[in-house]
């Protein structure tokens, strides 16, 4: 909060030095006033699904490390899964650059938190209401950042799992996806989470669905990470690929089923 | 404390290091009439005495709610206490919708501490000529910290601010060590009884008297007078810790040689 105050000061001094007089409520220089001002948005690079589930010990979080730039899957390997402070992680599909600068935000807001050096820290609830403000707010200039964020946290023995997208829409929950994981793995996750798995059990339900994610999802690359949060803290796996299966009957003979010219 | 030719402005060094306009400023809050705060291992308490302007008006208000989790209570300029608190207030209800969560006591009086000590250092802005005794919840249990004009802080288990203060800390220095354990209802008579020492003339009652709790599980609340009329008859009762020179008579009923507790203080509405 610090920090935003400090930023409205020095925005505020900036706006004086260039608006001059403050009582025309004006806020932009003349010289902009009747500039087009672009705020629809489209995506360039844009990450896909994030999915993440509460454990016994914490939580998981899973994301493949694809950048596609449109329908072609140009980038294999970005980060989509950050620690934040000593409780949180987040992850994020849709629009990379636009997460990589909420990850700055946040590292600016942790830092702050960290100079008051008085035991007291951010959790993951106020880190995600906190994202909640911030998403909201840039939606309702007509200016969203283009995410769907997953964030993940333990403090003080209390797990945390939610989620935020690009319009402000913002829950809890037992486990969340973005994207097409919303489609493919939540309802595996409905069937097949339950309170207190292992940390064994979590990563093979994460693989599964992230298996699924693979074949289904045009924008999924081989190549994933898993994190994991507890009270000890944050760790975020080697990029590592899971195991694919190509060799099925339907494949080896297709046109079986139908034969002919079409 | 004598008129010198270096107590014009704030802005103005005397040669020995001193800044005599703040500490004019904490004369300001001697002035004022006594509060007190104390703090357990659960609960933390504020008491204070109330002046009224003529008999006709009402007590000043001397404690404030901040938050669920704080409160304050002044001595001093009450008009610079009642903004202060206004502040205060804004301050964690802009925290409480950043990170849906409560401010943490230590980083609100941190707050508050600097926005005092920018008026120590401006030629156009006096200091805050108020004490403020904030007490409050947090993460690592119940706080009270004591907020100075001259913008310095500190924390206490127990303290009292205002006139004839020294009286009130005499007795809370005899019984600190028993507070942590107290039980809340215990910690409230004991915020009572050392406000009663600081009491020139009259007696406590529900009227002149304000006491505020805040405590796991219990939101900051000022209590109704007539609860505080009832703690203040219990004490007649128990007649506990008479005036220093005369033996504490523990927990039995029935008469003592004091009779400064004669009769019930009137009820007022």
């Amino acid at each position: 909060m610090l920090a935003a105050a400090q930023k409205d000061e020095k925005k505020d001094q900036a706006l004086k030095n260039l608006v001059g007089h403050p009582q025309t409520g004006r806020d932009c220089p003349f010289t902009l006033l009747n500039s087009p001002i672009s705020h629809t948005q489209y995506p360039y690079v844009t990450g896909t699904s994030v999915l993440g589930i509460k454990y016994k010990d914490g939580v998981l979080l899973a994301s493949d490390m694809g950048g596609s730039y449109g329908s072609t899957l140009r980038y294999k390997s970005v980060q989509r899964l950050k620690p934040i402070g000593k409780h949180t992680l987040l992850g994020a599909g849709g629009e990379i650059s636009d997460f990589q600068e909420i990850v700055r935000y946040l590292d600016e807001l942790i830092l702050y938190d960290n100079m008051w050096d008085d035991g007291n820290s951010l959790g993951p609830k106020e880190v995600h209401n906190y994202l909640n403000r911030l998403m909201y707010n840039r939606r309702n200039k007509f200016n969203p950042l283009w995410n769907t964020l997953v964030l993940g946290g333990v403090k003080n023995g209390q797990k945390y799992l939610g989620t935020v997208n690009m319009i402000g829409v913002h829950y809890e929950e037992n486990h969340v996806a973005t994207g097409f994981g919303n489609h493919l793995a939540r309802p595996i996750f409905r069937d097949e989470w339950h309170e207190d798995m292992t940390f064994e059990e979590g990563v093979k339900l994460l693989e599964k669905c992230m298996l699924v994610l693979l074949y289904r999802d045009r924008s999924a690359v081989n190549k994933l990470q898993i994190a994991k949060i507890t009270e000890e803290g944050a760790t975020i796996s080697e990029p590592y690929a899971i195991k694919t299966h190509w060799e099925l009957e339907a494949f080896k003979n297709p046109a079986t089923g139908a034969v002919g010219s079409w | 404390m004598f008129r010198n030719q270096y107590d014009t402005d704030v802005t103005t060094w005397s040669p020995a290091g001193r800044l005599f306009q703040v500490e004019y400023a904490m004369e300001a809050v001697k002035q004022g009439s006594a509060a007190v705060g104390l703090t357990s291992k659960t609960h933390a308490v504020l008491v204070s005495v109330g002046k009224t302007n003529s008999e006709f008006s009402s007590y000043q208000k001397k404690i404030f709610k901040v938050d669920d989790h704080i409160g304050v209570a002044i001595a001093g300029l009450t008009a610079d206490g009642r903004v202060l608190s206004l502040h205060m207030r804004s301050e964690c209800i802009h925290y409480k919708f950043l990170y849906d969560s409560p401010l943490p006591v230590g980083r609100l009086v941190v707050q508050l501490a600097d926005k005092a000590q920018v008026c120590t250092q401006r030629s156009w802005t006096r200091p805050y000529g108020v004490g403020l005794l904030v007490a409050g919840l947090d993460e690592t249990g119940p706080h009270l910290y004591l907020n100075c004009p001259s913008g310095n802080y500190f924390e206490y288990q127990a303290y009292a601010i205002g006139a004839r203060s020294q009286a009130a800390k005499t007795y809370l220095e005899r019984k600190f060590e028993t507070f942590p354990e107290c039980s809340r209802d215990e910690l409230i008579r004991h915020g009572v009884i050392s406000v009663r020492e600081a009491l020139a003339e009259g007696k406590l009652n529900g009227s002149n008297c304000s006491v505020a709790v805040v405590g796991a599980g219990e939101a900051f609340s000022i209590l109704d007078p007539k609860m505080v009329q009832q703690i203040i008859d219990s004490l007649d009762d128990k007649n506990e810790e008479p005036p220093a020179d005369v033996a504490p008579v523990e927990g039995e009923q029935g008469a003592v040689q004091d009779d400064t507790d004669q009769g019930v203080a009137p009820m007022e509405t």
